[in-house]
């Protein structure tokens, strides 16, 4: 490799555009940084080389480059965050609301919203965070950000650990702060030196040569904030994967034990009771609130279980030998945790239908005297009851949740909500049914000629609760890259790393300052540190500089 | 109980007289320091009135708290009132850094729209559904509100420099975009002026319109310019619409939105335009010599300084403890719900914004620039997502 020997006797790699040790620009790497340009020197890396701007030639080198540019992160960035507002323009598939006459996305988004909904879902916005080209874009953010910090931290570092007290003249009168002063006592340097202390600065000296610097840790917190950003992201690639990960959904009635699927039958739900409470409508607090919103707010979700544990899981085909695990109650905010499964209270469904029961009569007996008997189970139902009077009854359909459609009957969903059912009769030694069809508030005899009818007598009801369970073993993950990324921008944004140098000439001393954010700061520092000495205030050369571009254009 | 609901409103009120006094008081501190020293007195009075406000408006929040039950941030009016008093905040922190009255002069009244804006919206003590009921509530609307309070503060200090830098001699892109802002905050003031004005004469009209194969009411609190679909005016005397809102508005009150969307919009163009003819000039032309002794590069300092305290406290706040409550609320710690996107989106664009700052063409005009469409973005998502494209995170 190419080196690059300094006057000040440093040998620097190859591309270093300031001399590690003593600052000195090198000459013919000027254009690098673009310092050939302007006054001021460019200290963003603190000159030093960096394998994207001083390698150009394999291929490898062109896709270093490309991705270590931080104009190509920022292009990755506004490019994703202008994709993820588009998936907001209309819901997502999962976001449809309840409400939609046809929750299918093929037509949800024509029928809401016109041509723009059937573009929306022809170009797959309808599912657009989870689509293979939002996924690249990510994936790009994420190379972007392992090359360009492993491209800049390398040389930054190496350049921090280099500086020497002693830099180039150059070096300094051309940092944006910079001032000298005549006629500097050694008593009012002494005096500096002290202040800077004050300050808390760290003080070297080299030959009288002097650096203060403060906060370097700090030009550490972008490159520890961009790992946080990976660990997230590939905590966000293990997610994918089911091993990791399990999110499973169950409706359970109350009363009944089942087991809960993903757990490979070796938990079981019980659901006691599901509570829903509302706020009293007259509530001295929010009555006015409430009565705005049409009375009856909700004001809890709960469901009282048990959860059981299968002991004898692993024996295939075994008898389930249920042990308990715990009992208690879920509700929002307010999930279970078990043997590493979160339960969440997420659905449910009041006034299900459980059993409901039926008498039949003589079709024209004003009295409608019961002459049989039977109830339907409807978490299970049986297609044929052989009554003791000798009825024989038929189901021939059944609708747990009718809806009559274009003038078809059909189920709207398989949860009895709304039963109904086409009945086959069969009167005591008959061969040929009689027909009925039956449900909540209908009673209708198809053919007109039904000796019998059947009525509905009794019925039981319950309420469901829909619970989620989740086992999600890349949570640590995420929240140790939540909290790198934490970490590491308040290091890089709450504190600053400022340098001051000091330069004896021979009848003058020359004062520069360098920060990479906050120059305010560093201003006042510098007031503080020069208070009772002869020495000047440093001079803002960027503000000048912009000054004499107004007064010359 | 209800004693001390009227303490607490009481305490808003005085919160907002405070601010508008405090506001004068720094407009006349700028005029002060064209000609005086550079710390004046005035200054330092606006600053304590600005303080007293807060504590009064914490006064509100406290006994609010206490009131209800629950920290007042649970629908619109009380997280609007919250992100003014975060604004306020906000500014109380930078100009402690920086003592910059100008600051002031900008910063109140665009807290003071926000309050205003949020007193619009139904504003008695609301109960809580199961699914806010959780302090991470509290936790991640404060931390939100007061990052979106230190990034408003960014877009103060960035509308300063636009206006004191951008040429006004001619018409320009540039001065017609800072004009087009600066009538975004008018026309709030108009929606405000137009809601008020038909409040106090209690005006109301009901329409009947069909969805799906119901047929749904609205009351409409401003007379109807734009009405529902198919909407039948019920209510006598009242005025009935002059046009229906265009069907591809969807969503509940869709159309009644809109309506108030034309109102805040055509009042503001009205008010915009009675400036103008007072002023004979464009606004940001009107203000510009007022700025000339502030020095461009301290404001530009300043915008970017907030961004870079605000953005750790956005993260914090938007991203970590919304993921954490909504694991725990609703199982999952990201779901895509809109809200959630926007505040995605929010925070690429301060991430955007911060690294364009590393490279030396970014600084000053274009800054500022950013500064106000980030800024914009934060307003999008608690207005136009949180009232049109409702999700989960709805207020509405
Ligand atoms: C969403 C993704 C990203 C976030 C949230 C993020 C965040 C940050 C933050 C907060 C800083 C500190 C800025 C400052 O101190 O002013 C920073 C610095 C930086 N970022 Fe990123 N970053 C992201 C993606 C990227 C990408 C894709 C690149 C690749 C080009 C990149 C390159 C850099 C560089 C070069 C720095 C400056 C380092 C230094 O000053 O020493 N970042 N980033």
């Amino acid at each position: 490799m190419k080196k690059i020997k300094c006057e000040c006797g440093h040998i620097n790699p190859e591309g270093t555009v300031l001399c590690e040790a003593c600052g000195k620009p090198i000459e013919e790497n000027q254009h690098i940084d673009g310092n050939d340009k302007s006054k001021l020197l460019n200290m963003r890396y603190d000159g030093s080389a960096r394998r994207s701007l001083t390698y150009n030639r394999s291929i490898i080198d062109k896709i270093w480059s490309f991705f270590s540019s931080v104009k190509v992160g920022v292009w990755l960035i506004v490019i994703t965050l202008v994709a993820s507002s588009l998936g907001t323009i209309f819901p997502q598939e999962m976001y449809i609301p309840a409400e939609a006459e046809n929750r299918n996305p093929a037509f949800f988004y024509e029928d809401w919203y016109g041509l723009l909904g059937k573009i929306y879902y022809q170009l797959g916005f309808h599912e657009l965070y989870s689509s293979w080209w939002y996924m690249i874009l990510i994936s790009l953010i994420g190379i972007s950000l392992v090359i360009c910090s492993i491209d800049r931290v390398v040389p930054l570092h190496r350049a921090l650990k280099m500086q020497k007290p002693k830099r180039h003249e150059t070096f300094l009168n051309r940092q944006r702060l910079f001032s000298g002063s005549k006629n500097v006592s050694s008593k009012e340097k002494q005096q500096l030196i002290e202040n800077l202390k004050k300050q808390r600065y760290k003080v070297r000296n080299e030959d009288g040569h002097i650096l203060a610097e403060k906060g370097r840790f700090s030009r550490w917190g972008p490159y520890v904030n961009h790992i946080g950003l990976i660990i997230i992201l590939i905590a966000a690639l293990l997610r994918m994967t089911p091993l990791l990960f399990l999110d499973e959904y169950v409706w359970v009635r109350e009363g009944q034990q089942i087991v809960i699927p993903g757990t490979d039958g070796e938990y079981y739900i019980e659901n006691k009771e599901f509570i829903l409470e509302a706020y009293d409508d007259n509530d001295e607090r929010f009555k006015d609130a409430i009565a705005r919103m049409g009375g009856n707010v909700a004001s809890n979700y709960q469901t009282n279980l048990i959860i059981y544990k299968n002991v004898d899981a692993s024996i295939p085909g075994a008898e389930p030998k249920l042990e308990k695990v715990v009992e208690d109650k879920v509700f929002m905010n307010n999930p279970l945790k078990f043997d590493g499964y979160t339960l969440y209270q997420s659905g449910y469904q009041q006034n299900e239908f459980s059993t409901m029961s039926f008498i039949i009569h003589e079709t024209d007996d004003p009295e409608e005297k019961a002459i049989d008997t039977f109830t339907v189970d409807l978490s299970e139902p049986e297609t044929e009851y052989e009554l003791d009077s000798g009825f024989r009854v038929v189901i021939d359909k059944y609708y747990p949740d009718y809806v009559l459609e274009d003038g078809e009957p059909r189920s709207e969903t398989k949860f009895p909500r709304n039963p109904a059912y086409v009945f086959f009769i069969y009167p005591p030694n008959s061969k040929s049914p009689e027909i009925s069809f039956i449900g909540i508030g209908k009673n209708i005899d198809a053919t007109g000629e039904n000796k019998y009818k059947l009525g509905i007598s009794d019925f039981e009801m319950h309420d469901v609760s829909g619970m989620t369970l989740r086992r999600d073993y890349t949570l640590p993950l995420f929240g140790l890259g939540a909290f790198i990324f934490m970490i590491g921008v308040v290091q890089g944004m709450y504190w600053q790393h400022r340098r001051i140098w000091i330069h004896p000439k021979e009848n003058e001393m020359l004062l520069a300052a360098h920060t990479n954010k906050n120059w305010y700061g560093i201003k006042k520092d510098i007031e503080k540190i020069i208070s009772g000495t002869n020495i000047e205030m440093v001079v803002d050369q960027q503000e000048l500089n912009e000054l004499d571009k107004k007064q010359g254009g | 109980m209800n004693n001390l609901v009227n303490i607490s409103s009481t305490m808003l009120y005085t919160a907002f007289a405070l601010y508008s006094i405090a506001t004068i008081i720094f407009g006349v501190s700028i005029k002060d320091k064209n000609k005086q020293k550079k710390k004046g007195k005035t200054g330092t009075i606006a600053i304590s009135l600005t303080i007293i406000g807060l504590i009064a408006q914490l006064a509100y929040f406290i006994t609010r708290w206490i009131a209800s039950g629950h920290a007042p941030v649970g629908n619109m009016f009380e997280f609007m009132t919250f992100l003014g008093m975060s604004l306020v905040l906000a500014f109380i922190i930078i100009y402690f850094i920086y003592r910059l009255n100008i600051l002031g002069l900008f910063a109140l009244p665009i807290a003071l729209i926000i309050i205003a804006y949020a007193s619009m919206f139904p504003t008695e003590i609301s109960p809580l559904v199961p699914s806010l009921q959780s302090p991470w509530l509290y936790i991640h609307v404060t931390t939100v509100s007061l990052s979106q309070g230190i990034l408003g503060v960014s877009f103060v200090a960035g509308l300063i420099y636009l206006i004191r830098q951008i040429d006004q001699t001619k018409r320009s892109k540039k001065n017609v975009w800072l004009e087009l802002v600066l009538f975004f905050m008018i026309a709030c003031i108009g929606f405000i002026l137009s809601t008020v004005t038909f409040n106090i004469l209690d005006y109301k009209s009901t329409f009947e319109y069909p969805s799906g194969n119901r047929t749904l009411t609205v009351e409409y609190t401003l007379p109807a310019i734009a009405g529902p679909q198919e909407g039948v005016l019920i209510t006598e005397d009242a005025q009935d619409a002059w046009f229906e809102a265009p069907g591809w508005l969807q969503g509940r009150n869709a159309a009644k939105k809109f309506n108030t969307l034309i109102w805040s919009f055509g009042t503001g163009l009205i008010l915009y335009g009675l400036i103008r003819l007072i002023l004979r000039k464009r606004i940001g032309a009107a203000i510009q010599p007022l700025l000339k002794n502030i020095k461009p590069d301290l404001v530009d300092e300043i915008t970017y300084r907030a961004v870079a305290i605000g953005f750790p406290v956005f993260t914090l706040g938007g991203l970590i403890f919304a993921s954490i409550w909504a694991q725990i609320a609703w199982d999952r710690f990201w779901g895509w719900d809109p809200k959630e996107v926007w505040a995605l989106v929010t925070w690429f664009f301060y991430a955007a914004f911060l690294h364009l700052r590393l490279s030396r063409g970014w600084h000053g005009e274009k800054s500022s620039w950013l500064a106000v469409g980030g800024f914009a973005i934060i307003m999008f998502n608690l207005i136009v997502v949180n009232l049109v494209i409702a999700g989960l995170h709805s207020y509405a």
